[in-house]
């Protein structure tokens, strides 16, 4: 971060701007966590009706509920409660499953690692495809050129990310799995088990990125320092890649961190498609067995999966773009 | 999963939403989404029936004339439960968009009802929920309020209100900024009534674009919730449930999983197409592009391509013109210009804005892009014919040699590069020199433009350097090479005047310790008569007059470049009058007059004027001027009309 240090004769720590992003954005990342939290310690108290009743069965006994009630704390006043989950989640202790009897910390951390993998492999994928795609084309059809080729792409990547990744997992298991039996379609077993679900989740942010980038790159190589740079009678790869490039993805970045946040939300679904074991297929389990520990427990990491990237995207665009941490937000 | 799309607003809504439905997309997606619609009305009334009737005989038949999609696991008619399922499918999104809606409007008016504080609180709690995805607050509501279609309405509501909320804030925000609801609120009109009466309406139209487009979405999210079992529940279906059902018997009947999946994408797409289409049919913005490295060809000349090539001139120009692809007929914004830049020769280049100057300079130093072209009898630069070869061949020359210096230092250094890197980049692409040495080198040149504390500067963004430093920043880089022409266009009119001055010194001395050539463009006369030896006067698109500096006050002989002279105040003027102004206006490239373009505004002209435009003619002394009356005594006529715009 040395592009954040001071300059020029700074008298407080607390001037440089870099800091000053720093001190503001951790401010925000532990606020957001606090409003996290208390939701989904609220959640249980939210739901109509005893939840602990609801999970049991009309058929289970007053005193095994109340027995259970006990267990989870739901008859300490609430602000007791508060207390005890707040600290249970700090030291790592998100209650025990109700069906499984098995700490929620040890269900997250099997589950985890998969769903990890598909978010990762996919969020990697959609870069890998959208910025060198986005780049050519935004080069190409730049000042309204190659008009076809630019109505075709925006066509195909407006049509594939309007596209839910979940019936895209469909169709790619009929496809690909069902069809022509090229790879697995269920569980998670070898390399080859990985391409379906990670294909199926990057295809959408990869073509809403690309087409998002294109556009700023046709904005961009208006502007002018693009110009100065030709000026500069540099090859026009590095007028693109050096100097319209990083512009462009200021705003691809703010715009793609909604789209990767969305990401860690598609492994849900995409897991449930593929009967891939994470935190995805977990909590709709969960969910439907009213298993309510677990669910406020992967809430609660997906939350705070969501939080870290934006946080993640709001230090790449400092770096990238240093004027982005004087702006207020 | 909503677009914060916030048209302008301009009167006359209705032909303008009307107009959305001409375009192609607007009308496709209009048809799709009315055909849905209708569907969703009419299939269960006709193929419920059909669709739920069991038949053990036709279980998992493939598509047949009876059943165009085939059956599934109990013989029923898969395309049938496609259709009906139309019904639940865009009902529960339409219920859970008003629920978004309604929800997001009162969370992101709450401002104007409550007040300030608590529109603030409101705001910060929106801007937090609104960073997590759709789907994931769902699933949170969907705990809340359970399993089922009634959980899922609330759930998908709830989980898009923030979207709205936060929608519904930044378009309240710009009403409130307007003066109708300032004076509404001064007349003492009461919060609720201001919020019904004045911002409500307002922002109606952006809102239903938008609620058109976070429809599509909560159709997807419901059929994600389907899918996931936590949404319809059995015996009643929508696609998304169908779409779970399918994908359990996918290896027996596949298309029972892929029909309601297209289903859900059409729909989907109609829904979100709508709304885009609307939305940009109601904002609608022309982009005008600019352009890349463009053609240079060479003009087809008839007579003098003998004239021999002056190796002594820097830059040789004859007969440039300059084209734009306009509406109907091309655009000529420069027409005809030639002219020549000796050894460390300034030459200043005037005109009012439009004349064609800047064009003319991007243009004989090869940054004009297409679909701009650019043909010229000759163009050479220290005696390189920049009409052959490609981008390419030139690079070096053109890199090392020639300097450009930009009009607005803010926006010509890239914001993303430290000005260090920016100026080794020269160094590094046409000298060879290692990422040190040039460095090194730039930090020098920054010395050589007086940069203060060069070395530590090198390490900044453009952003913290002063507008002055950028420029001086600028002229370093073009001092990176060993430049022999200098273009600068309009180098000191983004600054201000102390600055100018200054920046004005420096190119002087740059240009004298090295006999550096100068091209200076400006539409100030008193900067050129500054810095140049010469002057080229332009007027749309033509040089009207070349003649040098020292006469331009005494022995000017075109009535505009008189004009301009007069119209620079000097330690002479009589500020008790009016200072002379030209009157009129620069003609439009797009439609230059017949004869002499300046005829319009000039206090010379006559009919001859008005119908042959005279040609740009050579004195003894060299000097050019292309004028019927270029010989008529200056008299006070010029100044008289240009003062008598006032009268």
């Amino acid at each position: 971060m040395t592009s954040l240090t001071t300059t020029g004769p700074a008298t407080s720590i607390l001037d440089s701007p870099g800091v000053r992003f720093a001190l503001r954005r951790g401010t925000r990342f532990v606020v957001s966590l606090w409003v996290l939290l208390t939701a989904s310690f609220g959640m249980i108290h939210l739901i109509p009706g005893d939840p602990v009743r609801a999970a049991l069965g009309i058929s289970a006994s007053q005193a095994l509920v109340h027995e259970r009630r006990q267990a989870l704390g739901l008859d300490d006043p609430l602000i007791v409660q508060y207390w005890h989950y707040l600290s249970g989640v700090l030291t790592g202790n998100f209650g025990t499953s109700l069906t499984s009897q098995l700490p929620v910390s040890r269900v997250i951390a099997t589950r985890l690692p998969a769903t990890l993998e598909l978010a990762v492999g996919a969020f990697v994928l959609a870069i890998l495809v959208a910025i060198p795609l986005g780049t050519t084309m935004g080069v190409l059809t730049r000042g309204g050129r190659a008009r076809r080729a630019e109505l075709a792409f925006t066509t195909t990547s407006v049509v594939l990310g309007a596209i839910p990744d979940f019936v895209v997992g469909v169709v790619l298991v009929w496809l690909i799995g069902v069809h022509l039996h090229w790879l697995p379609v269920a569980g998670r077993s070898g390399p080859g088990s990985f391409v379906l679900p990670v294909v199926a989740l990057a295809i959408g942010p990869a073509a809403i990125l690309s087409r998002i980038l294109r556009v700023e790159m046709i904005a961009v190589l208006q502007a002018d320092y693009v110009r100065t740079a030709r000026a500069k009678r540099l090859p026009a790869r590095a007028v693109y890649v050096r100097h319209a490039l990083p512009n462009a993805l200021t705003s691809t970045i703010t715009l793609g961190g909604l789209l990767l946040s969305g990401l860690v939300a598609g492994t849900v679904l995409v897991e449930n498609v593929f009967a891939w074991p994470g935190l995805g297929s977990t909590i709709v389990s969960s969910i439907l067995a009213k298993d309510y520990p677990v669910v406020q427990g992967i809430v609660l990491v997906y939350g705070i999966g969501v939080l870290g990237v934006n946080l993640i995207v709001d230090v790449a665009l400092a770096l990238l773009d240093p004027r982005s941490t004087i702006r207020e937000s | 999963m909503v677009a914060p799309v916030t048209p302008a607003r301009r009167p006359s809504s209705a032909t303008r939403w009307l107009a959305v439905l001409r375009t192609p997309v607007g009308a496709c997606a209009g048809l799709a989404l009315f055909a849905v619609l209708v569907l969703a009305v009419i299939a269960p009334m006709r193929w419920s029936v059909r669709a739920n009737r069991t038949d053990v005989a036709a279980m998992l038949q493939g598509p047949s004339a009876l059943h165009w999609a085939g059956t599934d696991n109990l013989g029923r008619d898969i395309f049938d439960r496609v259709l009906v399922a139309t019904r639940l499918s865009v009902e529960l999104a339409l219920l859970a968009t008003v629920i978004a809606v309604v929800t997001g409007l009162l969370l992101g008016t709450a401002g104007v009802i409550l007040g300030r504080r608590a529109a603030r609180f409101v705001s910060a709690v929106v801007n937090i929920v609104v960073a997590f995805p759709g789907l994931l607050l769902a699933l949170f509501f969907a705990v809340i309020f359970g399993v089922g279609a009634r959980g899922a309405v609330l759930a998908i509501g709830f989980a898009g209100a923030p979207a709205f909320a936060r929608l519904a804030q930044t378009l309240v925000a710009g009403i409130e900024q307007r003066d109708f609801v300032a004076a509404a609120r001064i007349a003492g009109v009461g919060r609720v009534r201001i919020l019904l009466r004045h911002v409500l309406p307002n922002i109606a139209e952006s809102l239903i674009v938008n609620a058109a487009i976070g429809a599509g979405g909560a159709l997807l999210a419901f059929a994600s919730l389907s899918f996931l079992g936590l949404g319809v529940q059995p015996p009643s279906y929508d696609w998304g449930r169908l779409l779970g059902d399918g994908l359990t018997g996918i290896y027996e009947q596949p298309i029972a999983a892929l029909a309601p999946g297209i289903a859900v994408i059409l729909a989907g797409l109609a829904f979100n197409l709508f709304g885009e289409s609307l939305a940009k049919g109601i904002g609608l913005t022309a982009t005008l592009g600019r352009v890349p490295l463009g053609r240079v060809r060479r003009r087809p000349v008839s007579a003098e391509p003998g004239e021999p090539a002056a190796d002594a001139a820097v830059l040789d120009v004859a007969d440039l013109v300059v084209t734009l692809p306009g509406h109907g007929a091309p655009i000529r914004p420069v027409r005809g210009v030639g002219f020549r830049i000796g050894r460390g020769e300034a030459v200043g280049l005037v005109g009012e804005s439009g004349s064609g100057k800047s064009l003319t300079a991007l243009a004989v130093t090869r940054l004009i892009e297409e679909p701009a072209r650019v043909d010229a009898a000759r163009l050479r630069f220290l005696g390189a014919d920049l009409l052959t070869g490609t981008a390419g061949t030139h690079r070096r020359l053109l890199g090392t040699s020639l300097a450009m210096v930009f009009q607005d230092p803010t926006t010509s250094l890239n914001p993303t590069r430290r000005i260090g890197g920016q100026l080794a980049e020269v160094a590094r692409q046409h000298g060879g020199l290692s990422r040190s040495a040039a460095l090194a080198l730039a930090i020098d040149r920054l010395r050589a433009v007086r940069v203060p504390a060069a070395a530590r500067r090198a390490h900044q963004y453009p952003h913290e350097f002063s507008g002055g430093m950028r420029q001086r920043a600028m002229i370093g880089m073009g001092l990176m090479g060993r430049p022999t022409l200098i273009v600068a266009d309009e180098p000191t009119t983004a600054l201000d005047v102390t600055v100018q001055r200054q920046v004005l010194e420096l190119l002087e001395s740059v240009r004298r310790d090295d006999a550096v050539a100068l091209l200076l463009i400006s539409h100030d006369v008193a900067v050129v008569r500054q810095v140049c030896d010469r002057v080229l006067v332009m007027y749309a698109g033509r040089i009207v007059e070349d003649l040098p500096t020292a006469e331009l006050a005494t022995a000017a002989r075109h009535p505009y470049t008189r004009a301009l002279v007069a119209a620079v105040p000097d330690m002479h003027t009589d500020l008790d009058h009016p200072l002379a102004t030209i009157p009129g206006r620069a003609p439009d490239p797009t439609r230059f007059p017949a004869g002499c373009a300046f005829a319009p505004r000039c206090p010379l002209a006559t009919d001859r004027c008005r119908t042959a435009e005279p040609p740009l003619e050579t004195d003894r002394q060299g000097r050019r001027v292309a004028c019927w009356h270029a010989d008529v005594p200056v008299g006070p006529s010029v100044t008289t009309a240009a003062g008598g715009g006032h009268e």
